[in-house]
Protein backbone atom coordinates (compact mmCIF):
# COMPACT_ATOMS: atom_id res chain seq x y z
CA UNK A 1 0.00 0.00 0.00
CA UNK A 2 1.30 3.53 -0.96
CA UNK A 3 1.78 6.07 2.12
CA UNK A 4 0.41 9.07 -0.03
CA UNK A 5 -0.98 11.35 2.17
CA UNK A 6 -3.02 13.85 -0.25
CA UNK A 7 -3.58 17.30 0.24
CA UNK A 8 -7.30 18.81 -0.11
CA UNK A 9 -8.16 21.72 0.29
CA UNK A 10 -11.57 22.92 1.63
CA UNK A 11 -13.75 25.83 0.98
CA UNK A 12 -16.34 26.26 3.58
CA UNK A 13 -19.15 28.80 4.58
CA UNK A 14 -18.97 30.88 7.23
CA UNK A 15 -22.38 30.43 8.21
CA UNK A 16 -23.13 26.70 7.78
CA UNK A 17 -20.03 24.50 7.10
CA UNK A 18 -17.60 26.39 9.15
CA UNK A 19 -19.57 25.68 12.17
CA UNK A 20 -20.55 21.88 11.32
CA UNK A 21 -16.50 21.41 10.69
CA UNK A 22 -16.48 23.55 14.24
CA UNK A 23 -19.15 20.79 15.66
CA UNK A 24 -16.78 18.41 14.37
CA UNK A 25 -13.84 19.59 16.29
CA UNK A 26 -16.09 20.10 19.46
CA UNK A 27 -17.25 17.11 19.44
CA UNK A 28 -14.01 15.63 19.39
CA UNK A 29 -14.46 13.66 16.49
CA UNK A 30 -11.50 11.94 15.17
CA UNK A 31 -11.26 12.39 11.26
CA UNK A 32 -8.51 12.59 8.39
CA UNK A 33 -5.88 14.88 8.77
CA UNK A 34 -5.58 16.09 4.82
CA UNK A 35 -8.48 18.63 4.36
CA UNK A 36 -7.06 22.53 4.78
CA UNK A 37 -9.95 25.15 5.76
CA UNK A 38 -10.56 27.85 4.09
CA UNK A 39 -13.19 30.41 5.63
CA UNK A 40 -15.37 31.38 3.01
CA UNK A 41 -18.55 34.01 3.81
CA UNK A 42 -20.09 31.76 1.59
CA UNK A 43 -19.74 29.25 -0.80
CA UNK A 44 -21.31 31.81 -3.61
CA UNK A 45 -18.01 33.46 -3.26
CA UNK A 46 -16.07 30.56 -4.39
CA UNK A 47 -15.22 30.92 -8.15
CA UNK A 48 -13.48 28.57 -10.46
CA UNK A 49 -10.37 30.63 -10.70
CA UNK A 50 -9.78 29.40 -6.59
CA UNK A 51 -10.13 26.06 -7.46
CA UNK A 52 -7.94 26.00 -10.63
CA UNK A 53 -5.46 28.04 -8.23
CA UNK A 54 -5.74 25.26 -5.73
CA UNK A 55 -4.85 22.51 -8.38
CA UNK A 56 -1.95 24.33 -9.39
CA UNK A 57 -0.33 25.21 -6.20
CA UNK A 58 -0.52 21.09 -5.63
CA UNK A 59 -3.98 20.50 -4.08
CA UNK A 60 -4.96 16.65 -5.10
CA UNK A 61 -8.29 17.51 -4.36
CA UNK A 62 -10.94 20.41 -3.38
CA UNK A 63 -14.03 20.04 -1.57
CA UNK A 64 -16.93 22.75 -1.54
CA UNK A 65 -18.90 22.97 1.45
CA UNK A 66 -22.26 25.38 1.49
CA UNK A 67 -25.29 25.59 3.34
CA UNK A 68 -28.18 23.13 2.12
CA UNK A 69 -30.24 24.69 -0.90
CA UNK A 70 -32.69 27.19 0.70
CA UNK A 71 -30.48 27.89 3.87
CA UNK A 72 -27.67 30.19 2.59
CA UNK A 73 -27.21 33.41 4.77
CA UNK A 74 -27.25 35.13 1.70
CA UNK A 75 -30.66 33.13 0.20
CA UNK A 76 -28.88 32.08 -3.16
CA UNK A 77 -24.84 31.75 -2.72
CA UNK A 78 -24.93 28.20 -3.16
CA UNK A 79 -27.00 27.82 -6.12
CA UNK A 80 -24.21 29.82 -7.82
CA UNK A 81 -21.83 27.64 -6.72
CA UNK A 82 -24.10 24.74 -7.93
CA UNK A 83 -24.20 26.11 -11.44
CA UNK A 84 -20.77 26.90 -11.73
CA UNK A 85 -19.46 23.30 -10.80
CA UNK A 86 -20.10 21.39 -14.15
CA UNK A 87 -19.13 23.31 -16.57
CA UNK A 88 -15.84 23.66 -13.97
CA UNK A 89 -15.74 19.63 -13.72
CA UNK A 90 -15.75 19.26 -17.70
CA UNK A 91 -13.28 21.87 -18.11
CA UNK A 92 -11.32 20.50 -15.37
CA UNK A 93 -11.44 17.13 -17.16
CA UNK A 94 -10.19 19.14 -20.13
CA UNK A 95 -6.95 19.70 -18.60
CA UNK A 96 -6.30 16.35 -17.36
CA UNK A 97 -7.59 16.92 -13.77
CA UNK A 98 -10.00 13.94 -13.11
CA UNK A 99 -13.87 15.90 -11.93
CA UNK A 100 -13.48 13.62 -9.14
CA UNK A 101 -10.90 15.83 -7.54
CA UNK A 102 -13.85 18.20 -6.69
CA UNK A 103 -16.59 17.41 -4.94
CA UNK A 104 -19.45 19.83 -3.66
CA UNK A 105 -21.47 19.00 -0.70
CA UNK A 106 -24.33 20.68 1.34
CA UNK A 107 -23.22 20.64 5.11
CA UNK A 108 -25.05 22.68 8.36
CA UNK A 109 -24.10 24.23 11.23
CA UNK A 110 -25.73 20.49 13.08
CA UNK A 111 -24.04 18.30 10.75
CA UNK A 112 -20.62 17.94 12.34
CA UNK A 113 -20.25 14.17 12.17
CA UNK A 114 -21.38 14.16 8.64
CA UNK A 115 -18.66 16.67 7.87
CA UNK A 116 -16.02 14.11 9.43
CA UNK A 117 -17.34 11.45 7.21
CA UNK A 118 -17.27 13.79 4.16
CA UNK A 119 -14.00 14.37 4.92
CA UNK A 120 -12.98 10.75 5.69
CA UNK A 121 -14.56 9.06 2.28
CA UNK A 122 -13.04 12.08 0.30
CA UNK A 123 -9.73 12.00 1.45
CA UNK A 124 -9.97 7.92 0.58
CA UNK A 125 -11.10 8.27 -2.59
CA UNK A 126 -8.54 10.90 -3.47
CA UNK A 127 -5.68 8.37 -2.13
CA UNK A 128 -6.87 5.99 -4.23
CA UNK A 129 -6.52 8.81 -7.68
CA UNK A 130 -3.57 9.13 -6.20
CA UNK A 131 -1.41 12.73 -6.70
CA UNK A 132 -2.33 14.98 -9.14
CA UNK A 133 0.34 15.19 -12.45
CA UNK B 1 14.24 64.32 -36.67
CA UNK B 2 15.72 61.14 -37.81
CA UNK B 3 13.25 58.59 -38.86
CA UNK B 4 12.47 55.97 -37.07
CA UNK B 5 13.43 52.25 -37.83
CA UNK B 6 10.72 49.57 -37.46
CA UNK B 7 10.86 45.84 -37.88
CA UNK B 8 7.74 43.58 -38.20
CA UNK B 9 8.12 39.91 -37.58
CA UNK B 10 5.52 37.00 -37.57
CA UNK B 11 6.37 33.77 -35.58
CA UNK B 12 3.90 31.07 -35.24
CA UNK B 13 0.95 33.17 -37.05
CA UNK B 14 -2.29 33.12 -39.87
CA UNK B 15 -0.47 35.73 -41.11
CA UNK B 16 -3.81 37.99 -40.36
CA UNK B 17 -1.88 40.33 -38.21
CA UNK B 18 0.17 41.27 -41.19
CA UNK B 19 -2.72 42.01 -43.14
CA UNK B 20 -4.16 43.96 -39.97
CA UNK B 21 -1.00 46.11 -40.83
CA UNK B 22 -1.53 46.28 -44.52
CA UNK B 23 -5.10 47.12 -43.58
CA UNK B 24 -4.42 50.89 -42.38
CA UNK B 25 -4.64 51.29 -46.14
CA UNK B 26 -3.05 54.87 -46.95
CA UNK B 27 -2.40 55.57 -44.01
CA UNK B 28 0.65 53.06 -44.35
CA UNK B 29 2.19 55.98 -46.25
CA UNK B 30 2.27 58.19 -42.94
CA UNK B 31 3.87 54.98 -41.19
CA UNK B 32 6.70 54.97 -43.89
CA UNK B 33 7.28 58.87 -43.63
CA UNK B 34 7.32 58.42 -40.32
CA UNK B 35 9.74 54.88 -40.25
CA UNK B 36 12.27 52.75 -41.97
CA UNK B 37 10.56 49.90 -42.32
CA UNK B 38 13.96 47.59 -41.60
CA UNK B 39 12.63 44.19 -41.46
CA UNK B 40 9.32 43.01 -42.63
CA UNK B 41 9.68 39.09 -44.29
CA UNK B 42 6.29 38.68 -45.11
CA UNK B 43 6.76 41.92 -47.56
CA UNK B 44 10.31 42.27 -48.18
CA UNK B 45 13.61 39.95 -48.85
CA UNK B 46 14.79 39.93 -45.80
CA UNK B 47 17.90 37.07 -44.63
CA UNK B 48 18.52 36.06 -40.62
CA UNK B 49 22.07 37.38 -41.85
CA UNK B 50 20.84 40.70 -42.29
CA UNK B 51 19.34 41.37 -39.20
CA UNK B 52 22.56 39.57 -37.53
CA UNK B 53 24.63 42.01 -39.09
CA UNK B 54 22.77 45.09 -37.69
CA UNK B 55 23.70 46.51 -34.51
CA UNK B 56 22.37 46.10 -31.30
CA UNK B 57 19.33 47.89 -30.26
CA UNK B 58 19.15 49.98 -33.45
CA UNK B 59 15.46 48.92 -34.52
CA UNK B 60 13.47 51.61 -32.47
CA UNK B 61 10.41 49.21 -32.62
CA UNK B 62 9.60 45.73 -32.96
CA UNK B 63 5.89 44.73 -33.63
CA UNK B 64 6.21 41.12 -33.07
CA UNK B 65 3.39 38.76 -34.14
CA UNK B 66 2.33 35.22 -33.63
CA UNK B 67 3.06 32.49 -30.65
CA UNK B 68 6.39 30.58 -29.78
CA UNK B 69 5.58 27.28 -31.49
CA UNK B 70 9.17 26.29 -32.22
CA UNK B 71 12.77 26.63 -31.65
CA UNK B 72 12.95 29.18 -34.63
CA UNK B 73 10.40 31.33 -33.40
CA UNK B 74 11.67 31.50 -30.04
CA UNK B 75 15.54 32.34 -31.67
CA UNK B 76 13.93 35.04 -33.76
CA UNK B 77 12.44 36.65 -30.63
CA UNK B 78 15.91 36.68 -28.91
CA UNK B 79 18.12 38.22 -31.87
CA UNK B 80 14.95 40.78 -32.42
CA UNK B 81 14.89 41.60 -28.79
CA UNK B 82 18.73 42.24 -28.77
CA UNK B 83 18.04 44.27 -32.03
CA UNK B 84 15.49 46.20 -30.59
CA UNK B 85 14.65 49.22 -28.47
CA UNK B 86 10.87 48.93 -27.90
CA UNK B 87 9.53 45.50 -28.36
CA UNK B 88 5.68 45.43 -28.60
CA UNK B 89 3.80 42.58 -28.64
CA UNK B 90 1.45 42.43 -31.89
CA UNK B 91 -1.99 40.57 -31.82
CA UNK B 92 -3.43 37.93 -29.51
CA UNK B 93 -0.93 35.41 -30.53
CA UNK B 94 1.88 36.98 -29.41
CA UNK B 95 -0.13 38.52 -26.06
CA UNK B 96 -1.98 35.38 -24.81
CA UNK B 97 -0.81 32.20 -27.36
CA UNK B 98 -3.86 33.44 -29.11
CA UNK B 99 -6.09 30.18 -31.43
CA UNK B 100 -2.89 28.13 -31.50
CA UNK B 101 -2.52 28.11 -28.08
CA UNK B 102 -5.19 25.62 -27.72
CA UNK B 103 -2.73 23.23 -29.10
CA UNK B 104 -1.94 23.18 -25.30
CA UNK B 105 -4.69 20.47 -24.46
CA UNK B 106 -2.25 18.14 -26.76
CA UNK B 107 1.33 18.01 -27.24
CA UNK B 108 3.79 17.17 -30.44
CA UNK B 109 3.53 13.95 -30.11
CA UNK B 110 0.14 14.01 -30.74
CA UNK B 111 -0.19 16.79 -32.86
CA UNK B 112 2.38 14.68 -35.67
CA UNK B 113 0.65 11.68 -35.45
CA UNK B 114 -2.64 13.29 -36.06
CA UNK B 115 -1.34 15.60 -38.75
CA UNK B 116 1.29 13.07 -41.02
CA UNK B 117 -1.13 9.81 -40.07
CA UNK B 118 -4.47 10.31 -38.96
CA UNK B 119 -6.58 13.18 -41.08
CA UNK B 120 -8.95 11.47 -43.82
CA UNK B 121 -6.18 13.05 -46.54
CA UNK B 122 -2.69 11.64 -45.61
CA UNK B 123 -1.65 8.99 -47.04
CA UNK B 124 1.36 8.01 -45.71
CA UNK B 125 1.80 4.44 -45.25
CA UNK B 126 5.48 4.69 -44.39
CA UNK B 127 4.69 6.94 -41.62
CA UNK B 128 7.27 9.41 -42.85
CA UNK B 129 7.67 12.64 -40.44
CA UNK B 130 9.71 15.38 -40.37
CA UNK B 131 13.14 15.16 -38.84
CA UNK B 132 14.56 17.55 -36.71
CA UNK B 133 18.05 16.30 -38.31
CA UNK B 134 18.50 14.37 -41.41
CA UNK B 135 21.38 13.16 -44.17
CA UNK B 136 20.92 13.73 -47.21
CA UNK B 137 23.11 13.33 -50.43
CA UNK B 138 23.15 16.65 -50.44
CA UNK B 139 24.48 17.11 -47.04
CA UNK B 140 23.13 17.67 -43.47
CA UNK B 141 19.61 19.31 -43.65
CA UNK B 142 18.16 20.88 -39.99
CA UNK B 143 14.59 21.91 -38.70
CA UNK B 144 14.19 23.97 -35.99
CA UNK B 145 11.99 21.66 -32.67
CA UNK B 146 8.04 21.82 -32.49
CA UNK B 147 7.41 22.18 -28.63
CA UNK B 148 5.44 20.40 -26.95
CA UNK B 149 3.40 23.72 -26.21
CA UNK B 150 3.12 27.57 -27.42
CA UNK B 151 4.13 30.04 -25.42
CA UNK B 152 3.13 33.48 -25.72
CA UNK B 153 6.03 36.31 -26.18
CA UNK B 154 6.77 36.91 -23.03
CA UNK B 155 7.73 33.85 -21.84
CA UNK B 156 10.94 34.16 -23.88
CA UNK B 157 11.76 37.52 -24.20
CA UNK B 158 10.78 40.98 -22.52
CA UNK B 159 8.09 42.98 -24.06
CA UNK B 160 7.55 46.05 -23.52
CA UNK B 161 4.00 46.39 -24.77
CA UNK B 162 1.20 44.59 -25.48
CA UNK B 163 -1.40 45.17 -28.59
CA UNK B 164 -4.07 43.06 -28.07
CA UNK B 165 -6.64 41.88 -30.87
CA UNK B 166 -7.18 38.84 -33.63
CA UNK B 167 -5.87 40.80 -35.16
CA UNK B 168 -5.61 44.08 -33.56
CA UNK B 169 -7.85 46.85 -35.19
CA UNK B 170 -6.55 49.33 -37.33
CA UNK B 171 -7.14 52.44 -35.24
CA UNK B 172 -5.65 51.14 -32.05
CA UNK B 173 -2.24 50.31 -34.41
CA UNK B 174 -2.30 53.97 -35.63
CA UNK B 175 -2.46 54.88 -31.73
CA UNK B 176 0.31 52.83 -31.05
CA UNK B 177 2.01 54.33 -33.77
CA UNK B 178 1.42 57.61 -32.88
CA UNK B 179 2.13 57.60 -29.33
CA UNK B 180 5.73 56.14 -30.75
CA UNK B 181 6.11 59.64 -33.04
CA UNK B 182 5.31 61.72 -30.59
CA UNK B 183 7.11 59.96 -27.84
CA UNK B 184 3.86 59.78 -25.72
CA UNK B 185 3.88 56.11 -24.67
CA UNK B 186 2.33 55.11 -21.67
CA UNK B 187 4.34 53.49 -18.45
CA UNK B 188 6.85 50.01 -19.63
CA UNK B 189 3.93 46.31 -19.48
CA UNK B 190 1.18 48.31 -20.53
CA UNK B 191 -1.72 47.20 -22.72
CA UNK B 192 -2.81 49.59 -25.60
CA UNK B 193 -6.01 48.99 -25.18
CA UNK B 194 -8.58 49.71 -22.62
CA UNK B 195 -8.47 48.74 -18.83
CA UNK B 196 -12.19 47.73 -18.24
CA UNK B 197 -14.03 45.22 -19.49
CA UNK B 198 -16.05 45.04 -22.94
CA UNK B 199 -19.19 45.25 -21.15
CA UNK B 200 -18.68 48.13 -19.65
CA UNK B 201 -18.46 49.53 -22.86
CA UNK B 202 -20.92 48.12 -24.54
CA UNK B 203 -23.94 49.80 -24.84
CA UNK B 204 -26.96 47.24 -25.36
CA UNK B 205 -29.71 47.53 -22.63
CA UNK B 206 -28.66 44.96 -20.27
CA UNK B 207 -31.32 44.13 -17.10
CA UNK B 208 -31.96 40.92 -15.87
CA UNK B 209 -29.16 38.79 -14.33
CA UNK B 210 -30.35 35.27 -15.26
CA UNK B 211 -30.46 33.42 -18.28
CA UNK B 212 -32.65 30.11 -18.66
CA UNK B 213 -30.52 28.78 -21.17
CA UNK B 214 -27.81 29.08 -23.59
CA UNK B 215 -28.14 29.14 -27.71
CA UNK B 216 -26.19 28.85 -30.44
CA UNK B 217 -25.74 31.72 -32.44
CA UNK B 218 -27.32 29.83 -35.31
CA UNK B 219 -30.62 29.26 -33.17
CA UNK B 220 -31.94 32.48 -32.89
CA UNK B 221 -31.50 36.02 -34.49
CA UNK B 222 -30.49 38.58 -31.43
CA UNK B 223 -32.09 42.00 -30.94
CA UNK B 224 -29.36 44.16 -31.49
CA UNK B 225 -30.77 46.61 -28.69
CA UNK B 226 -30.48 44.16 -26.12
CA UNK B 227 -27.07 42.09 -24.43
CA UNK B 228 -26.49 39.27 -26.59
CA UNK B 229 -25.64 37.47 -23.09
CA UNK B 230 -29.04 38.12 -21.98
CA UNK B 231 -30.85 36.61 -24.80
CA UNK B 232 -28.59 33.06 -24.66
CA UNK B 233 -25.87 34.12 -26.84
CA UNK B 234 -22.62 33.39 -24.88
CA UNK B 235 -20.70 36.57 -25.55
CA UNK B 236 -16.98 37.25 -23.99
CA UNK B 237 -17.63 40.47 -22.94
CA UNK B 238 -17.78 39.89 -19.08
CA UNK B 239 -13.74 38.69 -19.21
CA UNK B 240 -12.70 40.68 -21.91
CA UNK B 241 -10.45 43.97 -21.95
CA UNK B 242 -12.32 46.69 -23.86
CA UNK B 243 -10.98 49.00 -26.81
CA UNK B 244 -11.65 46.83 -30.11
CA UNK B 245 -14.64 49.34 -30.83
CA UNK B 246 -17.08 46.68 -30.45
CA UNK B 247 -16.27 44.61 -33.71
CA UNK B 248 -18.27 41.49 -33.20
CA UNK B 249 -21.15 43.30 -31.05
CA UNK B 250 -21.59 45.29 -33.64
CA UNK B 251 -22.06 42.94 -36.31
CA UNK B 252 -24.46 41.38 -33.67
CA UNK B 253 -22.05 38.47 -33.09
CA UNK B 254 -20.91 37.45 -29.15
CA UNK B 255 -17.71 38.17 -28.45
CA UNK B 256 -15.12 35.46 -28.28
CA UNK B 257 -12.69 37.23 -26.34
CA UNK B 258 -9.76 38.13 -28.10
CA UNK B 259 -9.09 40.91 -26.34
CA UNK B 260 -7.41 39.20 -23.47
CA UNK B 261 -7.90 39.91 -20.08
CA UNK B 262 -9.08 43.29 -18.64
CA UNK B 263 -6.58 44.63 -16.60
CA UNK B 264 -6.20 43.09 -13.03
CA UNK B 265 -7.59 39.64 -14.15
CA UNK B 266 -5.64 37.14 -13.89
CA UNK B 267 -6.90 34.06 -15.83
CA UNK B 268 -9.47 35.25 -18.84
CA UNK B 269 -10.96 31.59 -18.98
CA UNK B 270 -11.55 31.24 -15.36
CA UNK B 271 -13.67 34.62 -15.00
CA UNK B 272 -15.41 33.78 -18.29
CA UNK B 273 -16.73 30.48 -17.03
CA UNK B 274 -17.60 32.16 -13.72
CA UNK B 275 -19.65 34.22 -15.42
CA UNK B 276 -21.57 32.63 -17.69
CA UNK B 277 -21.89 29.36 -15.28
CA UNK B 278 -23.16 31.55 -12.96
CA UNK B 279 -25.94 33.46 -14.91
CA UNK B 280 -27.47 30.45 -16.23
CA UNK B 281 -30.23 29.03 -14.24
CA UNK B 282 -30.09 25.51 -13.79
CA UNK B 283 -31.58 23.19 -10.93
CA UNK B 284 -29.72 20.02 -11.54
CA UNK B 285 -28.19 17.86 -13.68
CA UNK B 286 -31.08 17.00 -16.00
CA UNK B 287 -31.08 20.55 -17.34
CA UNK B 288 -27.58 20.67 -18.39
CA UNK B 289 -28.79 20.06 -21.81
CA UNK B 290 -30.30 23.72 -21.43
CA UNK B 291 -26.28 25.53 -21.31
CA UNK B 292 -24.97 23.18 -23.85
CA UNK B 293 -22.86 25.59 -26.01
CA UNK B 294 -21.24 25.99 -22.43
CA UNK B 295 -20.50 22.42 -21.51
CA UNK B 296 -19.60 20.54 -24.50
CA UNK B 297 -16.04 22.19 -24.57
CA UNK B 298 -15.82 25.08 -22.04
CA UNK B 299 -12.26 25.25 -22.05
CA UNK B 300 -12.00 25.53 -25.71
CA UNK B 301 -14.54 28.37 -25.37
CA UNK B 302 -13.19 30.44 -22.52
CA UNK B 303 -9.82 30.08 -23.12
CA UNK B 304 -10.09 30.56 -27.08
CA UNK B 305 -6.96 33.21 -27.54
CA UNK B 306 -5.62 32.84 -23.93
CA UNK B 307 -4.71 29.77 -22.82
CA UNK B 308 -1.24 29.73 -22.54
CA UNK B 309 -1.92 33.10 -20.58
CA UNK B 310 -4.24 30.78 -18.16
CA UNK B 311 -2.84 30.26 -14.91
CA UNK B 312 -2.32 25.72 -15.64
CA UNK B 313 -1.29 27.14 -19.18
CA UNK B 314 -1.33 23.51 -20.86
CA UNK B 315 -3.09 20.12 -20.29
CA UNK B 316 -1.76 18.78 -17.21
CA UNK B 317 0.20 15.25 -18.83
CA UNK B 318 2.16 17.98 -21.08
CA UNK B 319 5.40 18.92 -20.17
CA UNK B 320 5.97 22.12 -20.77
CA UNK B 321 9.15 22.30 -23.41
S1 LIG C 1 -3.71 37.25 -33.47
FE1 LIG C 1 -5.24 36.44 -34.89
S2 LIG C 1 -4.79 37.49 -36.81
FE2 LIG C 1 -2.96 37.69 -35.52
S3 LIG C 1 -1.67 35.95 -36.07
FE3 LIG C 1 -2.90 35.34 -34.32
S4 LIG C 1 -4.67 34.29 -35.22
FE4 LIG C 1 -3.73 35.51 -36.86
S1 LIG D 1 -22.22 40.49 -22.45
FE1 LIG D 1 -21.68 41.12 -24.53
S2 LIG D 1 -23.53 42.07 -25.34
FE2 LIG D 1 -23.79 41.94 -23.13
S3 LIG D 1 -23.07 43.91 -22.34
FE3 LIG D 1 -21.32 42.52 -22.30
S4 LIG D 1 -20.27 42.86 -24.25
FE4 LIG D 1 -22.33 43.73 -24.46
S1 LIG E 1 -15.81 41.84 -29.67
FE1 LIG E 1 -14.41 40.46 -28.57
S2 LIG E 1 -13.76 38.93 -30.06
FE2 LIG E 1 -14.70 40.64 -31.20
S3 LIG E 1 -12.95 41.94 -31.73
FE3 LIG E 1 -13.75 42.70 -29.79
S4 LIG E 1 -12.55 41.66 -28.21
FE4 LIG E 1 -12.25 40.56 -30.12
S1 LIG F 1 -23.75 31.31 3.43
FE1 LIG F 1 -23.50 29.13 3.33
S2 LIG F 1 -23.69 28.85 1.19
FE2 LIG F 1 -24.13 30.98 1.32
Amino acid sequence: MNNFEPKIVGFLCNWCSYRGADLAGTSRLTYAPNLRVIRVMCSGRIEPLFVIKAFKEGADGVLICGCHPGDCHYSEGNYKVMRRVPPLKKMLEQFGIEPERLRVEWVSAAEGERFAEIVNDFTRKISELGPIK
Amino acid sequence: MAKLKFAFYWAATCGGCEEAVVDINEKILDVVNLADIVFWPVALDFKYSHIKAMEDKSIDVCFFNGAIRNEENEQMACLLRQKTRVMVAFGACACFGGIPGLANFTNAEAIFKRVYQETPSTHNPEAVVPQEDFETEEGRLNLPRFYDTVKRLRDVIEVEYFLPGCPPPAELILAAVTAIAENKLPPVGATIAGAKTLCDECDREKDKKVVTEFKRPYEIIPDTRKCLLEQGIICAGPATRAGCGQRCINANMGCRGCFGPPEGVIDQGAALLSALSSICEIKDESELKKIKPLILDPAGLVYRFSLPDSLLKSKRSVISG
